[in-house]
């Protein structure tokens, strides 16, 4: 599968995203305004608490062409984050004492400067989180030993696994992506990863194959854990449930389906004020391969910059402007705030 | 524009709207309903399973896509969805056929 970018799908362009988002809005008042829902809960403009997480995004490039990913990423896209860019993001994070570094991408293991990035990280004493997709481990044998380099450095690996089944898995992130994402899961265990005792976190994203909201994290996990220890004697530590936002890739396939109406209908209708109070995006900051700056991944996606009056790029870093900021929103934050919210660290309320 | 069916999906998302015209009666089903499906002795998954089956031995479509999506999102896959309506298929038919003990009786009543 190619992504929207290579296939030069109308929705590659982030502009024409936004507009199809607008119109689900026009197109009737059971889908108001996201802005209309926080200014109900109290919450507009939406404003930053105090920052605790520094995302960056290092690059498009994936092994995999998952069909929900929003940030349509896929071994045809091109664009990573240079050492030159890298080493802004370590000069910001020096100015401060911001605890977390969240690794995503693409694979961010892809990236030639990406070993040496989480090093610099984690000279300066900060917790990392790797987005991994585990194939990535089984790709290619100078992948074989990320396991150890991870454990090496204390990453809390966080892992997408749609489903405990290779069907649903399958269906959504590529076939025979489920037996190598145990394959991986299981290196990971073997030094340690997801053991109890061991310090070594290894967390599992569960993101719904299709046009429905996850349903209980804690229910999840309990099943997830079973079925995989039961199943594969793989252990791992939390489960995260995620909701998908319609953007991207699941964006084209709401449309395609035809599910895209009833899925928007299904977000507003599920619309929680905690969850809304609890967004990501008011204590993250996020980085993109060029340096630019965003409220969140999915922003960043979106071409959505962080807003005007504040610094654009990294390289004028500056946390106090920053945190003067109003959060730029629209209509995939429903994504964010419906049920028991989503955010990259699962449920929020 | 005339409906060509009894039945519309829309009607599904009306549900709660069956309160209208008794309120306290309603407000106790929903209570009662809400109880029933919360994670116990049983997972939400499993609870989510058995109501798809019974929505299909009691036919009715709106708990039919009710259960479906219920099932998906509590981690449920098509096989054990599958499954749980093949149960319902066996006890609607078994029902039906333990019956016939009562015809075979009736059948060898009537003949000489
Ligand atoms: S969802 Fe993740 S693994 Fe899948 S294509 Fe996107 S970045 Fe790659
Ligand atoms: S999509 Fe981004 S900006 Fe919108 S609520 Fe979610 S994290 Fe915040």
């Amino acid at each position: 599968m190619k992504s929207l970018h290579a296939q030069h799908h109308a929705l590659a362009d982030s502009s024409y995203q936004l507009t199809v988002l607008s119109e689900a809005e026009a197109a009737g008042a059971r889908l108001p305004a996201f802005a209309h829902k926080l200014r109900e809960s109290g919450l507009l403009p939406l404003r930053p608490t105090e920052l605790a997480v520094m995302q960056v995004n290092v690059g498009k490039m994936c092994n995999q062409t998952c069909r929900h990913c929003h940030v349509d990423a896929g071994p045809d896209r091109t664009e990573i984050m240079t050492r030159a860019t890298m080493q802004l993001c370590l000069d910001a994070l020096a100015q401060t004492t911001i605890p977390v570094v969240d690794l995503t991408g693409g694979a961010p293991e892809m990236n030639p400067d990406f070993r040496w990035f989480v090093e610099q990280i984690s000279a300066l004493g900060r917790q990392i989180i790797v987005r991994c997709n585990l194939t990535i481990i089984v790709a290619n044998p100078k992948y074989y030993n990320l396991p150890e380099f991870f454990a090496r450095h204390g990453v809390r690996v966080v892992s997408s696994l749609p489903h405990f089944s290779a069907g649903r898995t399958d269906a959504q992130r590529g076939e025979g992506v489920f037996a190598r994402s145990i394959r991986a899961l299981r290196m990971l265990n073997a030094v340690g990863y997801g053991v109890e005792g061991s310090g070594l976190l290894l967390d599992l994203v569960f993101n719904p194959a299709g046009a429905f909201l996850p349903g209980s994290q804690a229910g999840l996990e309990r099943e997830f854990k079973q079925r995989l220890l039961r199943e594969h004697e793989v252990v791992f530590n939390n489960l995260l449930a995620i909701t998908n936002l319609p953007i991207s890739r699941f964006m084209e396939y709401l449309l395609e389906s035809g599910n895209y109406e009833s899925y928007m209908q299904k977000l507003v209708a599920a619309y929680n004020p905690v969850a809304a109070a609890n967004v990501m995006c008011r204590s993250t900051l996020s980085i993109g391969w060029d340096g630019q700056l965003y409220d969140c991944d999915f922003n960043q996606q979106l071409d959505l910059n962080v807003a005007q009056n504040a610094p654009q790029h990294i390289r004028s870093f500056d946390a106090a402007a920053l945190q003067e900021r109003a959060i730029v929103i629209n209509q995939h934050c429903y994504g964010c705030t419906a049920g028991a919210g989503s955010s990259c660290g699962g449920a929020t309320a | 524009m005339e409906k060509s069916t009894y039945y519309n999906p829309a009607d599904l998302a009306k549900f709660g709207n069956v309160a209208d015209w008794q309120p306290e009666m309603g407000r106790k089903f929903f209570d009662y309903y809400g109880e029933v499906f919360k994670e116990g002795a049983l997972s939400e998954r499993e609870k989510a399973l058995i109501a798809l089956a019974v929505a299909h031995a009691v036919q009715c479509p709106y708990c039919i896509d009710a259960y479906t999506s219920d099932s998906l999102q509590k981690g449920a896959d098509e096989a054990q969805m599958m499954e749980a309506v093949h149960v319902a298929v066996a006890i609607k038919g078994g029902a039906a056929l333990v019956h016939s003990v009562q015809m075979m009786n009736k059948a060898k009543e009537l003949s000489m």
